[in-house]
């Protein structure tokens, strides 16, 4: 009987950085919004806490991408 | 298409209906956490699972073109054995929604595959170790390894989102998770939908209607996307209020981070060549989701069932499966008894669903009370008997009166 053990364990690894990753990243997104929200109370803009935010959603953009693209091909 | 014998017409239709199961079992998969969590409207979240699926099933046919390969030989395969199997797989998964629980509708496949094969060609013609590897070690790796995801997934955005305005969170944990399951209906699409198109397929050059190798023709793939689909979208309203409200409470956090480990579990594992079943990893995710938020609670009781459930799966398919094989070798009669216990059990099985109405309505509420396993598995075991008096009652009329003797049950038949 042979058992991919290697297999096995990239999916483990593979699945528990990936998830953790975006997870992590989508949060810090919302909280640079929530800055903004914060900021915009009192008449600040806050820009820099935006502009991070944005790119944390486009990198799960581009995650989500590459699952699309994983799915296809 | 010019062979096309009476057989090969049931067996279509039969693995049409698998497909339907199939869907109808496996919407929890994509959606029951953005439901439970409020994200999306029940009814939205699976008119979109069902698009997602059909657009899935139209993506490519390399899971279709490599079903039932190493698993069983697949020379001397019949129609009938196909058919046989198909008959376990689907009575599982109708049984199991029933008891709304979650179990791996390519488990019951593989079960009745197994057991139609024994039945006809012995032991020896199923592969052993492949079971090992294929069935065994995947359905008790990817509950841990989408469970742990989740876990520390929900940790850290609780940690990471401590101070977040509620509007932002609202809006963005909503957005998150509507992404996470679009991509596990999709990835569905392509496996699930693929899978009862190999099956026909594989019906079909069995039975000598199309030439060995080929590809699925269209009409094959049309119809198993649209079954799919349509049981999609009629929702197992069961399993989706047993994952989303039954094994634990989740909150748009959780259900974010359970989802996207769901979608990231199964994208790897699909990809890098270890596949881990849906079922089993967004079940695995949802409790790791609960474990991960201080004062989660996981309903162990729930859990020990669903775990029970998914043990007896491949058994259970195999044995149906090993007896209808058993019935269709007497000949044409013993296929036409077959299919008429096939027909009889699934009405039977969706008047007991009656007794219990579980829909979009309701699917939110709080979990069944206890006992209703053993009620329901009371109901849904015909005596011999029984059988033809369930299809009198079912086939001329299409709402029968059923008989309560639940009298807290107000089901509107």
């Amino acid at each position: 009987m042979h058992i991919d053990w290697a297999a096995l364990g990239s999916v483990f690894g593979v699945s528990l950085i990936v998830t953790v990753a975006l997870v992590g990243l989508f949060t810090l997104g919302i909280v640079g919004l929530s800055k903004r929200e914060a900021a915009s109370a009192q008449g600040d803009s806050a820009t820099l806490a935006v502009t991070g935010a944005y790119a944390c959603f486009a990198a799960c953009a581009a995650a989500v991408t590459y699952g699309i693209y994983l799915i296809v091909a | 298409m010019e062979n096309f014998s009476l057989i090969l017409a049931i067996v279509v239709i039969t693995a049409l209906a698998f497909d339907f199961t199939n869907g109808f079992h496996d919407t929890a998969n994509a959606m029951a956490t953005t439901i439970s969590t409020g994200a999306l409207k029940p009814k939205v979240a699976v008119a979109m699972s069902a698009v997602l699926n059909l657009v899935g099933a139209f993506l490519s046919v390399e899971v279709a073109n490599t079903i039932s390969k190493g698993l069983v030989n697949e020379d001397g395969i019949q129609p009938e054995v196909i058919f046989a199997a198909l008959v376990g797989a689907i009575l599982w998964n109708l049984l199991t929604w029933l008891v709304g629980l979650p179990s791996s509708s390519s488990h019951a496949l593989m079960g009745g595959l197994i057991g139609a094969t024994v039945a006809s060609a012995g032991l020896g013609a199923v592969h052993g170790d492949v079971l090992v590897t294929k069935v065994l070690i995947p359905a008790i790796a990817a509950p841990i390894v989408a469970g742990l995801a989740a876990m520390l997934a929900t940790r850290l955005t609780y940690r990471l989102g401590k101070h977040t305005g509620e509007k932002s969170s609202a809006k963005g944990y909503r957005a998150g998770q509507i992404a996470s399951a679009g991509l596990v209906s999709l990835a569905h699409g392509t496996n699930d939908a693929q899978k009862t198109m190999g099956i026909i397929t594989l019906a079909l050059v069995t039975g000598g209607a199309i030439a060995p190798a080929s590809d699925p023709p269209v009409w094959v793939i049309l119809s198993a996307g649209l079954a799919i689909a349509l049981g999609t979208y009629l929702g197992g309203w069961r399993i989706i209020r047993t994952m989303g409200k039954g094994l634990t409470d989740l909150q748009p956090q959780q259900g974010f981070a359970a989802q996207t480990s769901a979608a990231t579990v199964i994208l790897a594992s699909s990809h890098i060549g270890f596949s881990l079943s849906t079922t089993h990893s967004v079940s695995g995710a949802v409790m790791g989701a609960g474990l991960g938020r201080k004062g989660g609670v996981v309903r162990w009781s729930t859990a020990t069932r669903m775990f029970v459930a998914w043990g007896l799966t491949l058994p259970a398919a195999a044995l149906v499966a090993a007896l209808a094989e058993y019935l269709t070798s007497f000949g044409s009669w013993g296929t036409g008894v077959v299919a008429v216990f096939l027909v009889a059990s699934s009405a039977a099985i969706w008047l007991a669903s009656r007794r219990q109405v579980v829909d979009h309505t309701n699917v939110n509420d709080a979990e069944e009370p206890a006992g209703v396993v053993t009620t329901a598995m009371a109901v849904v075991t015909p005596p011999p008997a029984g059988v033809t008096d369930d299809l009198v009652a079912a086939a001329p009329t299409p709402a029968p009166e059923v008989p309560t003797d639940q009298p807290t049950t107000s089901a509107t038949v």
